[in-house]
């Protein structure tokens, strides 16, 4: 019988062995497959069950992981949810990730290879992967203040830190409590979610930096003026300023905002312009240019770029090709230019850094989870669209936007404010889209801003970027001030 | 029966202590390490499991230097580090679940070795056992049909193989296996002349002649009797697989096999086409990923069994860092699974190798005892641990059709962890006596 035994032997090493190949086959061959099976709800878990790093704002943590008592283990909280989701995003078991919670995934979640190190201590001491926390730019005190004013009116409000690029405010209107997509019971989340799909508004779209994005109108002339001065004009170059602009092969014509003439002579210096906001001095000067050059300018200044911020920012467009009568339109930002809040932010503060245009950022630093940081953003120069000295003459020019002209509802006591209104066309029908961009204090620029109110908000058709925009700015501007006083800024 | 040409002096008992300490390492560690996950972990209770498992080893250890003194000396070792590895599982699926069933397999497996330390002590010679042949013909095929009485059988899950004694659940074709092997053993070394030698030959193949057919078709039909009406395709196969693996043992006619075989797979494949809950095993076998066959249920537990293992990957999650939890009856049927998740598939490579060496332990044992009686139930016992593990870890990675085994000595389980302390206490009683014996030769 010692035969048959050995011989059963081997045929139970072979079964032993197949068993060896299935978990062979399972465990590593199919691995991927299984594990990304959409019935697999361990990679979700996996994934949601982690201590997932808090995103912090002036130090004190918006959205955090709290442990909680359902099999993901933690539930993402917020504080001022709705006031900081155009940065943060949201993060959802049905719906994933957006905002910073997507583009930060990996250090939220702790997989990033910035903390290698921190990985290889947790194997050691069995402990579980914990997510680094990540501070942004923002600043909550402007941040409430831009929400504030631009209340439940559309639109958006971004402010930069001119020598730095840190985005100190981000505001987008109407926005969203990204606790209502955070729950752990997905057909309530599934609701939350087409319910903010199905407002006509748009509360999940950021505006400040995506979206639609808008016709910059006036707030474009200073790109104009930029070019300009490149070309060898003075504030005081004399520009060709008619009631009413013929515009070539068309039986177009510009006029300026409500009807009436820039100057009795139809002539007038660019600096009278852009104070007063001349349409048919800046369509020429356009044409005078020739749109190539205006290109250029606006595309040292970014446009027609994509960046990120690392938030994907849409690129703002410009024309391709126009004709004369295009130009012209082009030129005071009508036609097919269109512009990101952030762009026109980016503007105001390139001019406010003596023409050197800082990239912008919303992550300041990130810490391992035992707080050390391993990593803080390092400003770095984006482009320099001026010299000094352009930069220096468009700035006083832009000074008296505020001092006596369009922008004087964004005067501050004390404080000299450089500005540029803007009140976009939409169409026959529809009120204007109002615009401020500005930056203060004029001569030492602590805060550029750039502020869109969609339709003219509250005002309607009565609105313009000096009305309803302009205090907007101002309130930002202000609180900004206030801070850099403080030294919190 | 050849005699053994090994040459061992030692008994081994000296071995068996060091490995015995690393199991114990593996053991109260792994314990600790899930009550640190779970963030219970207190030195005082680990340490207190840490001194009784020392103290159930040392009880084994000391009784085999007493009534077995020439024992194996890897059984124990290997069977002491899966059942704690199992009890170690088990309480960290106790803590996703809020369930104790860790606390009562470990009370399970105090008794199993108390059991193991009595059988060795009464049972001085296995060869008595063969006194008792027909007897435990007639206790292992009650208890496999018990749980069909009426007011004493329980049915869960759609099987109906336990039955309740005073409110607790007990599974008795765990021991009636045990009965069965040691009735096979004592009718096949008086018959296996008859059985192996007469009969026709055709086609190069000796085959039996119809009247000797009899015992083969009665088992045959009592592994049907299983599947159809305890609805319980493992314990059927498993108890097929033992007999058709003694009778070759005993016979060397491997057309016993082919025709044993040719019987079950008729059967089985009658079965998978008309009872529905056969069928439905199958179904979720050949299609367990289908979108169909997903959603209704019938493949969802393997399929959550696959997602565990799969995310557990080479090197596992970590014990008490995965989510074995996820699967339903992640303690019992499904802690092959658990285990593969947590522990990686080098922790499962692991775990089988500790079966095969158990296994072949067994089969060296039949191989070097001297008495046919012996022979066959040292093989018989290990073709019950290999298929059972076979079934069990087969079902789970989809080799076989699932069905409703344990995995020796890991799940949790009352019935089955002491049935398979009592396999390891005949085991190494056989076992005693090979070693001897082949000692005995070399001296």
């Amino acid at each position: 019988m010692n035969e048959p035994a050995r011989r059963v032997s081997v045929v139970v090493l072979i079964l032993f062995l197949a068993l060896m190949a299935a978990a062979s086959w399972i465990q590593v061959v199919n691995e991927e497959t299984l594990s990304q099976d959409p019935r697999n709800v361990r990679t979700l878990y996996r994934e949601y069950g982690n201590f997932r790093g808090p995103l912090v704002v002036d130090g004190e943590s918006v959205v955090w992981s709290e442990p909680s008592n359902d099999s993901f283990n933690y539930q993402r909280t917020y504080t001022d949810g709705s006031l900081y989701a155009a940065a943060t995003g949201f993060y959802s078991i049905v719906y994933g990730r957006s905002g910073l919670e997507q583009t930060e995934n990996e250090l939220l979640n702790g997989s990033a290879d910035s903390l290698f190190w921190t990985r290889l201590g947790n194997l050691f001491s069995g402990e579980q992967q914990q997510g680094a926390s990540v501070e942004l730019t923002l600043k909550s005190s402007l941040q409430q203040v831009a929400a504030e004013q631009l209340g439940d009116q559309r639109g958006a409000v971004i402010a930069l830190a001119p020598e730095t690029g840190e985005i100190l405010a981000m505001v987008t209107s109407p926005t969203y409590d990204p606790a209502l997509l955070a729950g752990h019971d997905s057909s309530v989340v599934n609701e939350n979610y087409q319910s903010l799909l199905n407002q006509d508004d748009g509360p999940l779209i950021n505006r400040a930096i995506a979206g639609d994005t808008y016709p910059p109108g006036s707030t474009f002339k200073l790109i104009d003026a930029a070019a300009a001065l490149e070309a060898g004009y003075e504030p005081d170059t004399e520009l060709y300023a008619p009631t009413e602009l013929d515009l070539p092969q068309s039986s177009n014509t510009i006029g300026n905002y409500g009807g009436e003439a820039c100057s009795s002579d139809d002539s007038m210096t660019l600096e009278d312009a852009l104070r007063i906001s001349c349409n048919t001095a800046f369509a020429d000067l356009g044409m005078t240019l020739q749109w190539q050059v205006i290109q250029r300018k606006a595309e040292s200044f970014g446009w027609t770029d994509k960046i990120d911020v690392p938030l994907s920012v849409t690129a703002s467009r410009l024309p391709e090709d126009p004709d004369e009568a295009q130009t012209a339109m082009s030129a005071i930002g009508q036609y097919d230019v269109r512009s990101t809040p952030l762009q026109m932010a980016m503007v105001a503060a390139a001019i406010a850094n003596d023409g050197t245009l800082m990239k912008p950022y919303l992550v300041d630093s990130v810490r391992a989870p035992d707080l050390q940081v391993i990593d803080v953003t390092e400003p770095e120069v984006y482009s320099t669209p001026m010299t000094r000295s352009d930069a220096n003459k468009l700035t006083d020019m832009m000074v008296t936007v505020v001092d006596d002209g369009t922008g004087s509802a964004a005067r501050i006591d004390g404080v000299e404010v450089a500005g540029k209104t803007g009140t976009a066309e939409t169409g026959q029908d529809t009120p204007p889209h109002a615009w401020f961009v500005s930056f203060a204090p004029a001569d030492d620029p602590v805060v550029a801003v750039a502020v869109v109110v969609e339709n003219g908000g509250s005002m309607g058709s009565e609105a313009t970027g000096g009305r309803i925009a302009a205090p907007i700015a101002k309130a930002v501007m202000q609180e900004a001030i206030r801070l850099d006083g403080e030294g919190d800024l | 029966m050849a005699t053994v040409s090994e040459v061992s002096v030692r008994s081994g008992r000296r071995s068996e202590l060091t490995l015995m300490a690393l199991a114990w390492v593996i053991i109260v560690l792994a314990l600790a390490l899930v009550d640190y996950h779970a963030a219970y972990l207190e030195l005082v209770d680990i340490a207190i499991y840490g001194g009784a498992v020392a103290g159930l080893m040392l009880a084994a250890h000391i009784t085999l230097r007493r009534v077995a003194p020439s024992a194996d000396p890897v059984l124990l070792p290997a069977v002491f580090a899966l059942n704690g590895v199992g009890i170690a599982e088990i309480r960290r699926i106790d803590y996703a679940e809020d369930t104790s069933f860790g606390t009562q397999q470990m009370i399970w497996a105090v008794l199993g070795v108390a059991i193991m330390i009595g059988v060795l002590l009464v049972v001085r010679d296995h060869r008595k056992l063969r006194r008792y042949t027909y007897t435990a013909g007639v206790v292992g095929l009650v208890l496999y049909l018990l749980p069909l009485v009426p007011g004493l059988g329980i049915t869960v899950n759609g099987a109906r193989i336990w039955i309740s004694i005073a409110g607790n659940s007990v599974q008795p074709g765990e021991f009636a296996k045990i009965a069965l092997v040691i009735f096979f053993a004592g009718y096949l070394v008086t018959n296996r002349d008859t059985l192996a030698l007469a009969g026709p030959k055709v086609l190069g193949m000796r085959f039996p002649r119809i009247r000797d057919m009899g015992p083969l078709l009665i088992v045959w039909l009592a592994a049907m009797l299983i599947m159809v009406y305890e609805r319980d395709l493992g314990a059927s196969l498993l108890f097929f697989s033992i007999f058709l693996g003694m009778l070759y043992v005993a016979t060397e006619r491997f057309s016993w096999v082919a025709i044993g075989m040719s019987l079950f797979f008729v059967g089985g494949a009658f079965a998978a086409l008309t009872v529905p809950h056969v069928r439905s095993r199958f179904e979720a076998w050949l299609n367990a990923l289908d979108a169909n066959v997903y959603s209704s249920g019938t493949s969802e537990q393997l399929v959550r069994g696959l997602f565990g293992m799969a995310s557990g990957g080479l090197f596992g999650t970590g014990l008490g860092e995965g989510r074995p939890d996820l699967v339903p009856y992640a303690e019992s049927d499904f802690i092959i699974a658990s285990l593969g998740e947590e522990l990686g598939l080098t922790g499962l490579m692991a775990i089988l190798t500790l079966y095969i060496i158990i296994v072949q332990r067994a089969f060296r044992t039949s191989i070097g005892v001297r008495d046919g009686f012996g022979k066959l139930l040292a093989a018989g016992l290990g073709v019950t641990i290999a298929v059972q593990v076979f079934i069990v870890v087969g079902g789970v990675t989809r080799v076989i059709p699932l069905t409703g085994l344990t995995a020796p000595f890991l799940a949790y389980g009352g019935s089955s962890l002491l049935a398979n302390w009592l396999v390891v206490a005949l085991l190494l009683r056989v076992s005693d006596q090979a070693r001897r014996s082949s000692e005995a030769v070399s001296a």
